[in-house]
């Protein structure tokens, strides 16, 4: 029997970074519904950063959390709806209980790599509660396998069932996704996961080092819609895990089909590996910061591939989009300063 | 003047800090240092300080009530509610670190001199403490506020347990903090933890929604109240003059902390004491013209 392998689609969620969180009710459905019909196992839906992240930090989204997993709800019924939830963003109180009335299946309770015991009381809450829980290391370049599986283990520990490191600034290799992945899978009892991004080309190749080395939770995206150079494209990573030997229980043709309607119904354009996607991968730096660089480095007249180095030397994680323009008004005085100084 | 009698109660970063805080004081004299543990390292700096310790918690003031006329309490949220009714009913007053909200929230800046004829205050979060004053001064001097937000990064050496144990009730908190003191119904509040190192300074960006911001008045008030923070807090300081970017006002600013018990990346714990030894002080002056 070939291993099964747990597909997690965040097409309406991570895709919403790549249309500054604009992505309208009509659209949740239409996508939702052909993910439905293809067998997508779970269904991931909102703002970008996740629940209760809709903010001027990061951008507000068109359409409000709540209205957003409603649209898609009406249409999942084998598919389960899930969420990103990112403490320090969303709270329990204010948004998780709301969730799960609406009738969110899926949470995956979100922290910087790091960070992991921000998410204790959450993962412990949605757990109570009788609901699928996941810890997400977003940023896990950033640190060492060991610190990365400490921190899985903490969530581990805390309720997950199971634990997805993220490649959010599209910065792995093949080899440092297997080397990593081996370690959890090692140290953890709990599942494992991974989510790519594309901004080096590696994103499929990244996946399937993640299955070889044991994950058995792998997220894609239509046509690989997301932030950055966008996530690992789903239709392609079907098909080569399926070509592999792996099962993921998605109908292909079906799948197929989705990615075509998310490409003409969901993407003003399909995402590709800009130069200062490259640039963002070799910085480290997290895809979501994008299209505010494009922005501000217009602005203020400052180079984007400068920028997103600078952003890189100053360690920034994800939610500090605030300074990003700080380090745009640095560089930008620099550059005046520079002339005077050669004279 | 007779200096008044205060007791830490908490011995983690934020009641060790508030210790030595205390200690240099010329109004403060801090006659109890109280705890869970006698190892922990709070504890250990306090009696190599020369400052009496115990480990009973709040059992140590109710034994000896005479030992102290104010409390810190630096424990944590859910531990004050039964705190300040012990500490009420022995009619002591009490400055509450955590974000409990139950006594009277309190911004230096803004309302120190009206809070003193409370005994039970508030100083509701680090980040409302960075972010309050700038959002009061937005609702006072420029009209009908929309929305307004604070996004606070600070470096996650600089929290500990409890803090990042409770970060739902900093952000709620924080955000009823920001509703109260500028009038705006709605608030949100997001905080990052960055783990690099060196460790960042803490940071916090005020953006706020509104009409026709008048940018160069701003400037000025900004500047204006920047200068009465920096009177209790001196390593206050605005990262830019105000400015607007893509339809949103924002004010940034740094805060450094002066590194009595923590590095002084860890702003963020020190505007929250600076603030309560501010308030403190208060009282302590209040006292003293009232025994006078």
């Amino acid at each position: 029997m070939p291993s099964k392998v747990l597909i997690s689609d965040p097409t309406l969620r991570d895709g919403n970074h790549a249309v500054k969180h604009q992505l309208t009710e009509k659209q949740i459905a239409r996508y939702a519904a052909a993910a439905e019909a293809a067998g997508v196992p779970i269904v991931e839906v909102g703002h970008g950063n996740g629940l209760g992240a809709s903010s001027l930090q990061v951008g507000e989204s068109a359409v409000d959390d709540l209205t957003m997993l409603k649209a898609a709800r009406r249409e999942l019924l084998n598919s389960k709806l899930g969420i990103h939830v990112m403490p320090g963003f969303a709270t329990i109180n204010k948004d998780i209980k709301r969730a799960i009335e609406i009738g969110v299946d899926v949470f995956r309770i979100g922290a910087h790599c790091t960070e992991a015991d921000i998410t204790q009381r959450h993962i412990g809450f949605v757990r109570d509660k009788g609901k699928e829980v996941f810890g997400v290391l977003m940023m896990s370049h950033m640190v060492t396998k060991e610190i990365l599986a400490e921190e899985a283990s903490k969530m581990e520990s805390y309720g997950a069932e199971g634990v997805v490191i993220m490649d959010s600034a599209g910065a792995y290799l093949p080899r440092d996704v297997g080397g990593r992945i081996a370690e959890l899978v090692k140290r953890l009892q709990v599942p494992v996961g991974f989510h790519g991004h594309n901004n080096l080309g590696m994103a499929v190749a990244n996946s399937l080092a993640a299955v070889e080395a044991g994950a058995t939770i792998v997220d894609g995206t239509a046509r690989g819609f997301g932030a950055g150079a966008g996530n690992t494209p789903l239709e392609v990573l079907v098909a080569v895990l399926e070509k592999m030997g792996y099962s993921t229980g998605i109908n292909l043709y079906k799948m197929l089909d989705a990615a075509d309607l998310a490409e003409k119904e969901l993407m003003p354009s399909v995402p590709s590996i800009k130069s200062v996607s490259i640039v963002s991968g070799l910085a480290g730096v997290f895809s979501g910061f994008a299209k505010h660089v494009e922005r501000i480095s217009g602005e203020y007249g400052v180079d984007s591939r400068d920028l997103f180095f600078e952003l890189g030397r100053r360690k920034v994680v994800a939610g500090q989009e605030d300074l990003i323009l700080e380090a745009a008004m640095d560089l930008a005085s620099q550059k005046k300063k520079a002339p005077a100084e050669t004279s | 003047m007779k200096k008044l009698k205060v007791a830490i109660l908490g011995s983690g970063n934020i009641g060790t800090d508030l210790l030595v805080k205390a200690l240099r004081s010329p109004y403060l004299e801090c006659t109890f240092f109280i705890g869970r543990n006698l190892l922990s390292p709070g504890m250990t700096k306090a009696s190599g300080l020369g400052v009496r310790i115990s480990s009973l918690g709040i059992e140590a003031i109710e034994k000896e009530p005479e030992s102290c006329d104010l409390v810190f309490d630096a424990t944590s949220a859910m531990d004050h509610k039964r705190h300040w009714q012990i500490l009420d009913k022995l009619g002591k007053t009490v400055i509450d670190m955590t974000p409990s909200k139950i006594g009277r929230m309190c911004i230096p800046a803004i309302n120190l001199e009206e809070c003193l004829v409370d005994r039970h205050v508030n100083m509701v979060t680090c980040g409302g403490q960075a972010s309050i004053p700038l959002a009061y001064l937005i609702g006072k001097t420029q009209g009908p506020v929309e929305y307004i937000e604070v996004v606070s990064s600070i470096a996650s050496r600089s929290s500990g347990p409890a803090t990042r144990l409770n970060i739902d009730e900093y952000v709620e908190t924080t955000e009823e903090g920001l509703r109260f003191f500028s009038g705006c119904e709605r608030a949100k509040t997001i905080l990052i933890q960055n783990p690099a190192v060196p460790c960042v300074d803490m940071q916090t960006t005020v953006f706020v929604r509104i009409k026709s911001p008048d940018l160069e008045a701003l400037a000025v008030e900004a500047e204006r109240m920047v200068g009465k923070i920096k009177t209790y807090v001196p390593g206050y300081r605005l990262v830019a003059p105000p400015l607007v970017e893509n339809g949103r006002l924002m004010i940034m600013i740094k805060v450094q902390g002066l590194g009595d018990y923590l590095p002084k990346y860890a702003g963020n714990l020190d505007i929250i004491n600076c603030a309560a030894i501010a308030m403190a002080e208060g009282y302590a002056r209040r006292f003293a013209e009232v025994s006078a």
